[in-house]
């Protein structure tokens, strides 16, 4: 666990970048500290692992104040990712990722296949570790970063916006495998950012911090969606907060019908305007409207349970008839959410 | 190139003490000597105030000024002033010259180290001595060795012109000669010097191709095996 | 009076104007000639190279290898080994003097006009600027500093370079230092000193002046 005890930091200019910052990251969980340009955060990340120290208050980690331990011994156990990757441009991928381990005094066969073996993990072709960074594209360099952050499997890792130079689309793979990394790991991540999706998207608890480098609120995403705390929380979430709440609404209490489906190539029949159309495994094969045989529309699916209610909606607005189909990990539906089910489950949401 | 032919051709120019190849073994310990005790200065002198930022007005300033300061007013000045008793006040002024080039490079190829990259180093757990070593001068490298390409060009050309002054080596063909109106030895000694001068450069640019990281100089084509994901 | 030594004072005051061969303003005036051509012919002959190097862009490398050979090569043999063919005058300094200012100023000009941002230039195409227009009125300003940057390097070493000459009795003030050593007396050697790193300053300082000049932008870029 990371503790910010009545932490303060004023530069020589007088500039106050962090002002009495009480905050607690968990240990195993991503703690994200986010909020408009010149709010602190990199002020506040760059304290933990002393490139910057404190004017005011204590740093501690796992209880031990910071300020006690050598930085460079501190350093070498807490994994660091910035933004440019910043890689050694004169060693080899895989020497880049074994950097710490080589401080450790690691020998250098054990050093390479642990880096090996990293790159492994970060999603990189291992023949990678034999170039230099200059040969790999934004993406794979900022995998390496990571990659160099974890060689040493040090307990907490520190990311400073580590994927804002990146394209959105490499951008949201990186957060994916981010996350899927993490439920390997466990580390406990400190992770700044001011893109408040991905924020929401990562953060086990999401600090909002404002120009001047106050604390506004810590909680875990939903709540933070749900209840912000003052006006300048719900300025910075956006108009869209109310959609992205439901992301947190499970489909799991979705009341689903089951009698709407018909086997692909029967007639639509009842007075039902619309009937989903099977495959012969049980997948969703589109929408039928009555009277207009042959003609199928595209359906739009969520996983039941597993999806929020965001991914239900979208799957609702996708689909000519406005419902939404439940599908299970092997894409067989399992029903259909019709708009009645939709809109009963938003008005629990909103109440509940 | 009949003077030439007289000057090569001549066994008496292959041997004994005014012979070409002490005359050449003299340019190389007087130019080497030069580019060892300037480096021994300027080199540290640049990491330190590359790495610190503190005195680059100094650095900036002895540039500008040993641009400006004409080598063979600088070897007479030294010579009337110390005597010619040992070959120091020759040297003195050889390595005084040869200063200013190394540290202005050494410096540059330090502070013009991407700033992430030296904080990523930090981050790493680097201490200070290893970021210098590890991570600044690997990658400042092209520069100081431009720094000293440049100075060892200096020092041969100054090495040559000294032999006015009374220094050994290769100048004293040129010189002589021209005293003498012996213009095979002038040409002779000329064409040496060239060829010398060359051969230096070409020595550093294999020193430059061996040390510097392909990371760094970009020279390795990018091999791609199809894994990428762009 | 009469004995000893002259001051430093005296000697320049009995030798600045003889009126015979070599008094120091006839060597400061000779020195200045000596100096000026290589700067101004450099530049005149690195521009046409320099855009050519652009135009034709497999023309930079193998040019730039050549310039940076002979830029390697010492002063005195070349002085030596072109007596030759100029002989012993002016031209013979001139000549190498010329080769290393053109390589530094090759590099200048394609550095400076490479660095002319592409939206600029697109910008002054589509305005229907002629190419000839573009680069007199676009491309070259933006251009100025670097060689500028370039020419105060090239100007402050060819100065002192010159003294080199002397050692084929065409050095400009350089004679001064020949002079010294030959009967060896030290106010010489110190006004001739003095007197290049004077010159090199003051064309410095009006390379300087040249600039703030030429690129008025720059200077209110600063003060912003
Ligand atoms: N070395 C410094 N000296 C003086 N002021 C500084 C220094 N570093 C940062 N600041 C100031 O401290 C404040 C916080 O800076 P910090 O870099 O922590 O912000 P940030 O939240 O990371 O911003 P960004 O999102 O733009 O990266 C800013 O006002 C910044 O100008
Ligand atoms: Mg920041």
């Amino acid at each position: 666990m990371i503790t910010f005890d009545a932490v303060t930091k004023r530069y020589p200019d007088g500039t106050v970048a962090v002002d009495r910052l009480g905050l607690e990251a968990r240990t195993g969980e991503i703690t994200v500290l986010v909020g408009p340009s010149g709010c602190g955060k990199t002020t506040s990340l760059r304290m933990i692992n002393r490139m910057i120290d404190p004017s005011e208050g204590r740093i501690l980690l796992d209880g031990a104040p910071v300020d006690t331990v050598d930085p460079p011994v501190l350093r070498r156990g807490i994994g660091y990712v910035i933004q440019q990757a910043g890689l050694f441009p004169h060693r080899k991928v895989v020497d880049n990722v074994a950097t710490v381990p080589y401080l450790l005094g690691w020998n250098r066969k054990r050093a390479r296949g642990r880096a090996m073996e990293l790159l492994e993990r970060v999603g990189l072709d291992p023949a990678m570790g034999e170039r230099y960074p200059f040969q790999l594209s934004g993406g794979q360099q900022q995998r390496v970063g990571v990659a160099r952050a974890l060689a040493a499997d040090p307990p907490v890792l520190l990311m400073d916006e580590p994927f804002s130079a990146v394209d959105p689309v490499v951008r949201t793979n990186l957060q994916d495998e981010l996350i899927r990394l993490q439920a390997e790991l466990n580390k406990t991540i400190v992770f700044v950012t001011h893109d408040i999706d991905e924020a929401i998207k990562l953060g086990d608890r999401v600090a909002v911090l404002r120009v001047g480098g106050k604390l506004a609120q810590v909680a875990d995403p939903k709540t933070l969606l749900t209840e912000p705390a003052d006006d300048f929380v719900r300025e910075f979430l956006g108009r869209d907060r109310g959609i992205r709440r439901l992301q947190f609404v499970s489909t799991g209490g979705l009341r689903l019908r089951t009698d709407l489906t018909v086997r692909e190539g029967a007639d639509g029949r009842g007075d039902e305007p619309w009937l989903l159309a099977l495959t012969a495994e049980g997948r969703a094969a589109g929408w039928l409207a009555r009277g207009r045989p042959g003609e199928l529309g595209p359906a739009g699916t969520f996983r039941h349970g597993r999806d929020s209610m965001r991914a239900a909606l979208d799957a609702a607005l996708l689909s000519p008839s406005g419902h939404a189909v439940a599908v299970d990990e092997q894409d067989k539906v399992v029903g259909v959410a019709t708009r009645q089910a939709l809109d009963e489950a938003l008005t629990e949401a909103v109440h509940g | 190139m009949n003077w030439l032919v007289d000057f090569f051709g001549d066994p008496a120019h292959w041997s004994g003490p005014y012979g070409i190849p002490v005359r050449l073994l003299e340019h190389l310990e007087f130019s080497a000597l030069a580019l060892f005790l300037a480096t021994l200065v300027a080199v540290p002198l640049g990491l330190l105030i590359g790495h610190t930022g503190r005195g680059h007005l100094v650095v900036v300033v002895s540039a500008n000024l040993a641009r400006a300061i004409p080598t063979l007013g600088v070897l007479v000045l030294f010579v009337l002033l110390l005597g010619t008793a040992s070959i120091w006040p020759v040297i003195i002024p050889l390595v005084l010259l040869a200063v200013p080039p190394i540290l202005v490079n050494t410096f540059e190829g330090i502070r013009g180290v991407d700033p992430e990259l030296r904080d990523a180093a930090y981050g790493m757990g680097l201490r200070g001595g290893q970021v210098l070593g590890q991570v600044l001068v690997p990658v400042a490298l092209p520069l100081i060795l431009l720094g000293l390409r440049l100075s060892a060009i200096q020092v041969v050309a100054t090495t040559t012109v000294a032999a006015y002054t009374g220094l050994g080596g290769l100048g004293r063909f040129v010189i002589d000669g021209f005293a003498t109106q012996d213009y095979a030895s002038v040409f002779g000694g000329s064409v040496l010097i060239v060829l010398f001068a060359l051969v230096v450069q070409v020595g550093f640019t294999l020193v430059q191709r061996v040390t510097v990281s392909p990371g760094v100089s970009r020279r390795l084509k990018v091999r791609d095996s199809g894994a990428t994901s762009r | 009076m009469g004995d000893g030594p002259p001051s430093l004072w005296e000697w320049i005051a009995r030798n600045w104007d003889t009126g015979r061969a070599g008094s120091i303003r006839d060597l400061l005036s000779d020195h200045l000639l000596m100096s000026l051509v290589p700067i101004v012919a450099g530049l005149a002959l690195a521009l046409p190279l320099g855009l050519a190097c652009i135009r034709w862009r497999w023309l930079y490398q193998p040019t730039a290898a050549v310039f940076n050979v002979l830029y390697a090569l010492p002063s005195l043999p070349l002085f030596m080994l072109l007596i030759s063919v100029t002989g012993l005058s002016p031209v013979t300094v001139i000549i190498p003097l010329i080769f290393y200012a053109m390589a530094v100023l090759i590099p200048a000009v394609v550095d400076g006009i490479r660095a002319v941002p592409e939206h600029v230039r697109q910008s002054a195409v589509a305005m229907g600027f002629t190419p000839l227009r573009r680069l007199v009125q676009v491309e070259l300003p933006i251009a100025a500093p670097v060689v500028i940057a370039g020419l105060r390097v090239v100007a402050v070493s060819s100065i002192s370079l010159v003294s080199v000459g002397a050692l084929i009795g065409q050095g400009g003030l350089g004679m001064l230092f020949t002079r010294a050593y030959q009967n060896p007396f030290l106010p010489p050697v110190v006004v001739g000193i003095g007197l290049i790193v004077l010159l090199a300053l003051v064309a410095d300082g009006l390379l300087v002046l040249a600039q703030r000049l030429l690129t008025p932008w720059e200077r209110a870029r600063r003060a912003t």
